[in-house]
């Protein structure tokens, strides 16, 4: 599956622009990007609102979880973010400025995550933040970042409903991962029965909806649907059930530790995943959470997003080694890792579009910003701050990788909003 | 629901159904007896119960891995010595923190549930630091994974047998030691009377100690165990802990036959519940019963008579 970035035809105005040629290292050394000197864009016309940038460096701010239940997802987002920041300044940094970062701990409190967002706005004048991971925390920094008028970039794939002016959505919005997943099911599998099943909070409740609405829409059947609470541990019943109504199709939001105990005791109640009898789709396991799972545990399932570490581009493949060369061999890359990555570089590629690290500078730069150096392939940003992205579908083999099976031919406009979805 | 359905299938899914809730029934003792006796016996709130519990599990995972680069050939069995493993190094730890910590709280019992509850932080980070935060996957010998089809429908899996026959031996071995053994008849006698029992010339502090090792020992092969069904992260602890308390409160503090009741009351009601309602739903229910019981008998199901 080739998936080579391509120069889109639309919006040949932002493509004029140097930034398109940064990237990773590799790229760097292909495409001889030009230097932006510090000195063509003095300090006091690029920063206007007191921001924490001076002639030499500028400084952003990285705010994830390393401690508490939710490290275990976050660490990733927090190594991409800093590989990205590395490269972009081994590249030149921002308008001539070297990225400085200041990184804290939310630990997985949501009251300390506005806190922290709070010092990083008013004491430290981050000139815009990579960070959060659960909407929960993604919720409780909105309104400081509204408040205080800083910039986010937010990594995680999550339920939508939202839209704020100072957030860049980095992951893709339900809609984004479901609606493709389930076409794809029905049209290669010829899928007809659902049995929709998830973790019991907001975001695998509304893909659910999303879910649910999409396959009626179809004329196909949802024949059970199901929540169990955070941490659940205990799946026989629900597997009992699932025997019982006999779906084509399980439709699998699980997360955290639930993820292991669910996977787990699927196999161990001789429901083999490989003979797709029932197939087993799922939109919340990445590689990440395959290494607690265990590959062998898990093979044969299917999961849809839109990055897997397998994906075969220049781009992709370049990333994956930069990654582990700095964070080490044995480490494994999801979906939000990847999501992660593009938040520097998108705030780069908004800073210099707008020749100015102004928070409503960049805001307006952003609509219409793309990388072609991503390793998912080619995004660009939607006028409402959600990324256009490919979605694509994953195989789960026994190694912990998946394979991809199968990706949309156009990017998925975002439609955080979806009308008829409600 | 079951209209569709010829006799045959449903027969087989209530079988199945049924032992669902004997697993569950099982996982529910195995968590709960270890902490039946620090807290039935003892009377220590041990908070970091699930902390002790994972790290039987981190044993678990550093056996398998060994066993894996050194003696592949002996892979299938090394989940054996994994539990017996993982109950000798929680019972140690168990000891050092009943030495060094929990002894000198004996006589302010709430404020060993807030050590405890400091010490589990403690520990958390301790796996967090030693093992990373992110979970760790436990390679099971392949023979533990999988089901034994009984009948055409009916298919049980191994590891839920496999943790039922562990839940059995163990409580065997607790009511052997506690009631038929003279450390038992200690134990008990300083639980009712610790002075008394000083008196008469027992080792108390020995005693105490001991019990609490071979409390932490039993959390220790518990978590071994749930390798096979859930996770092993630094956190995973947390998920046992309410479950773990729910039980052993609803049985009776003092006794290891209500304990055993208990969980076979709530685990029954709950797989029960889950099947017929959605799984929050069950759990709502499961825990208002609960307490509606225990606000009509506060002492729990089973309670020693004591004269105060």
């Amino acid at each position: 599956m080739s998936d080579t970035p391509k120069k889109p035809s639309l919006s040949m105005e932002a493509s004029r622009r140097s930034f398109l040629m940064g990237g990773t290292a590799l790229a760097a050394t292909l495409f001889a990007p030009k230097f932006l000197r510090a000195a063509d864009y003095p300090t006091a016309a690029v920063n206007t609102t007191g921001l924490a940038v001076t002639d030499t460096d500028v400084t952003v701010g990285i705010l994830h979880s390393v401690t508490g239940t939710m490290a275990i997802s976050e660490t990733g987002s927090v190594q991409a973010e800093k590989l990205a920041i590395e490269q972009i300044n081994a590249q030149g940094g921002v308008l001539g400025r070297q990225i400085k970062f200041i990184q804290e701990d939310g630990a997985s409190d949501w009251p300390t995550f506005a806190e922290k967002a709070k010092k990083l706005l008013v004491n430290d004048k981050v000139a815009s933040v990579m960070g959060c991971w659960t909407s929960a925390s993604r919720k409780a920094v909105l309104p400081v970042f509204e408040q205080y008028n800083g910039f986010l970039y937010y990594p995680t794939f999550y339920e939508g409903l939202e839209e704020s002016p100072n957030v860049i959505y980095t992951g893709q919005e339900a809609t984004q991962q479901i609606i493709a997943g389930i076409d794809w099911v029905t049209q290669t599998k010829g899928a007809k029965s659902f049995y929709l099943l998830g973790s019991d909070y907001i975001w695998p409740r509304t893909s659910n909806k999303i879910a649910r609405k999409h396959i009626e829409k179809l004329g196909l059947k949802v024949v059970g649907e199901e929540y169990y609470p955070l941490g659940h541990t205990q799946f026989n019943s629900v597997i009992n059930k699932i025997r019982l109504s006999k779906p084509d199709v399980i439709y699998a939001i699980v997360v955290g530790g639930s993820n292991v105990a669910f996977y787990k005791q699927l196999k161990a109640a001789g429901i083999d995943m490989t003979k797709e009898k029932p197939l087993l789709l799922t939109i919340s396991v990445t590689e990440d959470e395959i290494r607690g799972i265990g590959g062998e545990n898990i093979v044969g399932a299917y999961a849809c997003m839109k990055y897997f570490q397998s994906l075969d581009n220049p781009n992709n493949i370049a990333f994956v080694k930069e990654f582990k060369k700095m964070w080490g061999d044995d480490m494994v890359i999801g979906d939000v890792t990847q999501a992660a990555y593009l938040g520097p570089w998108l705030w780069k590629a908004a800073v210099e579009k707008a020749g100015s690290f102004d928070v409503d500078k960049v805001r307006e730069a952003s609509p219409g910003i793309e990388l072609t150096t991503a390793p998912e392939g080619y995004v660009k940003v939607h006028e409402n701050h959600h990324l256009w992205s490919k979605t694509r579908v994953g195989h789960a083999k026994a190694d912990g990788q998946y394979e991809v099976v199968f990706e949309t031919a156009e990017l998925v406009e975002p439609d955080p909003f979806p009308e008829g979805y409600q | 629901m079951f209209a569709d359905y010829t006799m045959g299938e449903l027969g087989a899914i209530f079988a199945m159904q049924g032992f669902a809730g004997l697993i569950l029934f099982s996982v529910f003792v195995l968590m709960a007896l270890g902490l039946a006796i620090i807290f039935g016996q003892m009377g220590v709130i041990n908070m970091a119960h699930g902390e002790f519990m994972i790290l039987g599990a981190y044993v678990t995972y550093i056996t398998s891995s060994l066993f894996a680069d050194y003696l592949p050939s002996l892979f299938s069995i090394y989940f054996f010595i994994a539990m017996i493993l993982a109950f000798f190094v929680t019972a140690a730890l168990g000891m050092l923190v009943e030495w060094s910590l929990i002894r000198h709280l004996y006589k302010r019992p709430l404020d060993t549930l807030l050590a405890t509850w400091g010490l589990s932080l403690i520990l958390q980070q301790i796996y967090r630091s030693v093992f990373g935060a992110r979970e760790v996957g436990v390679t099971i010998p392949d023979w533990m994974m999988g089901s034994l089809p009984l009948t055409d429908l009916i298919e049980v899996p191994i590891n839920g047998i496999f943790v039922m026959v562990l839940a059995i031996s163990i409580s065997v071995a607790v009511y052997l030691m506690m009631y038929r053994s003279s450390w038992g008849k200690q134990v008990r006698a300083v639980t009712q009377n610790r002075v008394m029992a000083g008196a008469v010339g027992i080792n108390t502090e020995r005693t105490d100690r001991l019990t609490f090792g071979i409390g932490c020992g039993v959390a220790g092969v518990a978590g071994s165990a749930f390798t096979m069904i859930g996770s092993t992260g630094p956190t995973a602890g947390q998920l046992y802990i309410v479950d773990t308390f729910l039980v052993v409160v609803f049985g009776g503090a003092a006794s290891l036959l209500g304990t055993i009741a208990s969980a076979f009351s709530i685990s029954q009601a709950q797989s029960i519940m889950e099947f017929f309602l959605s799984g929050s739903m069950a759990k709502v229910l499961t825990l208002l019963t609960v307490v509606g019981i225990l606000m009509l008998r506060p002492q729990g199901l089973f309670a020693l008579k004591l004269r105060k």
